[in-house]
């Protein structure tokens, strides 16, 4: 099951995943700038919290993904957005490649806004690392 | 078309940014006769030049584009009977209320009772051998190229200062299809959120922090900056250069209060090192040293849109108030409303210390 994974680290105003979330799965107790807790127990793996957090800081993980494999679901703002089946370099926060990774599905939904969620396969040891890809750069080369 | 008349308002704003509609919106909605003025073609300030999303609450528009909510603003000031009036730069206030603008071919004369200041903030530049040759521009200006006028002013980028602003454009000039290099950053650690630092770092960014630019240099335009490590005292330490091909160095060092308005209505100002300068001193009505002068946004210390949002709608109410169109009850629930917002948008390891910034401000004014 794709479950909600959090990377916010530090206390800035703001709380759009908790409005987001159409099962209360994400909650900032008192002050907006405190941080958000993901509750995985009642997270349904919708992903709208991945596509509406605008410090890109919501991720869902599967870890039994595949036998041996976990799937990682990111926000993309990029273009052009990767296609299912491509191999591409994961990245961690530092933007460090870890793995190849397989891109699994593309998820363009109208309520996000232009943000693209990501899926992509990754070995299992990664699921809690991986944050996104290195940008598909070949439109870049034909400008 | 010419105005050879003095035209009167209840209320006149300078400044259609967030913090301007924010005044308009609430002045307008009290039933003010309420004149926007701005200098560019288009309101919106900044709005229109952010493409990515904003932080903050609902009441902030949270999760919402930054273009979007300029939009939205813009809607609604409208529907509360705002008079626009666009290409209009403002030149001078004068103690009796009156404001004086051109539009290029025409001396404009208005009155109003209330003005509220909005003119936000200008950024800082940055003094090196070559700062001023061609490819040296501001992040500003290179957002307004790519998000605004949909050219990249240029292909090699280094982008100086880790601020949130140009943490955000170095994202944005990346979504554009830019290359950029590096970004340097003199002091030991990323200054803006980490959020942001993310989303570039993931694209294979690196923010190269205890960095300083030392030149930039080239035959008709930039080919190449040189940097080098910088002390705890920020000079640069000998042996430690490199340079680095590039075609354009894209500055995001900070920003200044646009005071010369306030400044020539005879506003008293003050000093802040966290508000970005010298600003004019205010209370938490938005009032300045003079009563129908209110100010809003970064004009009043530079924050963000959503603050500047909040401080323009309490300085609408304030003039609305003070025109005897809110009773106080109402005023002061709006503005309990109001700041409550903003304490909470100014809390935390960044916002706190404006809060505390914010508060002597208030104090210089009693």
């Amino acid at each position: 099951m794709r479950k909600i994974f959090i990377d916010c680290p530090e206390q800035i105003p703001c709380n759009p995943c908790v409005h987001i979330c159409p099962v209360g799965a994400i909650t900032i107790e008192g002050s907006i700038t405190n941080l958000p807790k993901g509750n995985k127990e009642l997270c349904t793996g919708c992903g709208l919290c991945v596509a509406a957090c605008p410090g890109q800081a919501c991720f869902l993980v599967d870890t039994e993904f595949k036998e041996g494999f976990a799937s990682v679901d990111f926000p993309y703002e990029f273009l052009p957005l990767p296609t299912v089946g491509m191999t591409v370099k994961a990245r961690d926060n530092e933007g460090q490649t870890l793995t190849d990774g397989t891109v699994e599905a593309v998820i363009q939904r109208e309520s996000s806004h232009q943000t693209a969620i990501i899926r992509i396969s990754v070995p299992t040891k990664y699921a809690y690392l991986v944050r996104g890809i290195k940008p598909i750069t070949d439109f870049v080369k034909a400008l | 078309m010419s105005d050879s008349g003095e035209k009167s308002y209840d209320v006149i704003i300078v400044g259609a940014g967030p913090a301007g509609l924010g005044a308009a919106i609430e002045s307008g909605k009290a039933g003010a006769r309420t004149l926007l003025l701005d200098e560019n073609q288009k309101p919106g300030g900044q709005l229109f030049k952010q493409i990515h999303k904003f932080f903050g609450s609902k009441e902030h528009f949270a999760g919402m584009r930054g273009f979007l909510i300029g939009e939205k603003l813009l809607e609604e000031a409208v529907k509360h009977n705002v008079e626009f009036r666009l290409g209009a730069r403002v030149w001078g206030l004068y103690p009796d209320g009156c404001v004086t603008a051109t539009d290029e071919e025409n001396s404009l004369n208005f009155k109003g009772k209330k003005i509220i200041l909005a003119t936000g903030a200008s950024e800082n530049a940055l003094s090196f051998p070559g700062c001023t040759l061609p490819g040296v521009i501001t992040a500003g200006a290179a957002q307004t190229f790519v998000n605004v006028q949909h050219v990249l002013p240029g292909k090699d980028f280094v982008v100086v200062g880790s601020g949130n602003v140009g943490l955000i454009v170095t994202y944005q000039l990346l979504q554009a299809g830019a290359n950029v290099i590096k970004i340097i950053e003199a002091a030991p650690k990323i200054s803006g959120y980490g959020v942001h630092a993310a989303k570039i770092r993931r694209a294979g960014i690196q923010i190269l922090t205890g960095h300083t630019i030392i030149s930039a240099s080239g035959r008709d335009q930039v080919e190449r900056v040189i940097i080098a490590k910088v002390d705890e005292n920020f000079n640069p330490i000998e042996g430690t250069q490199q340079t680095i091909l590039c075609d354009t160095v894209a500055l995001a060092v900070g920003l200044s209060p646009r005071i010369e308005l306030a400044g020539a209505g005879g506003c008293e100002m003050t000093y802040s090192k966290t508000l970005g300068g010298v600003l004019p001193v205010h209370d938490d009505n938005m009032e300045t040293s003079f009563e129908h002068i209110l100010i809003a946004g970064d004009l009043s210390g530079i924050e963000e849109a959503s603050t500047a949002l909040d401080e323009g709608r309490l300085a609408g109410c304030r003039a609305a108030y003070r025109l005897g169109l809110m009773t106080l009850e109402d005023y002061t629930s709006k503005k309990v409303m109001i700041l409550n917002r903003l304490a909470e948008l100014r809390c935390g390891p960044f916002g706190n210390k404006r809060m505390l910034a914010k508060e002597e401000i208030w104090k210089k004014a009693v």
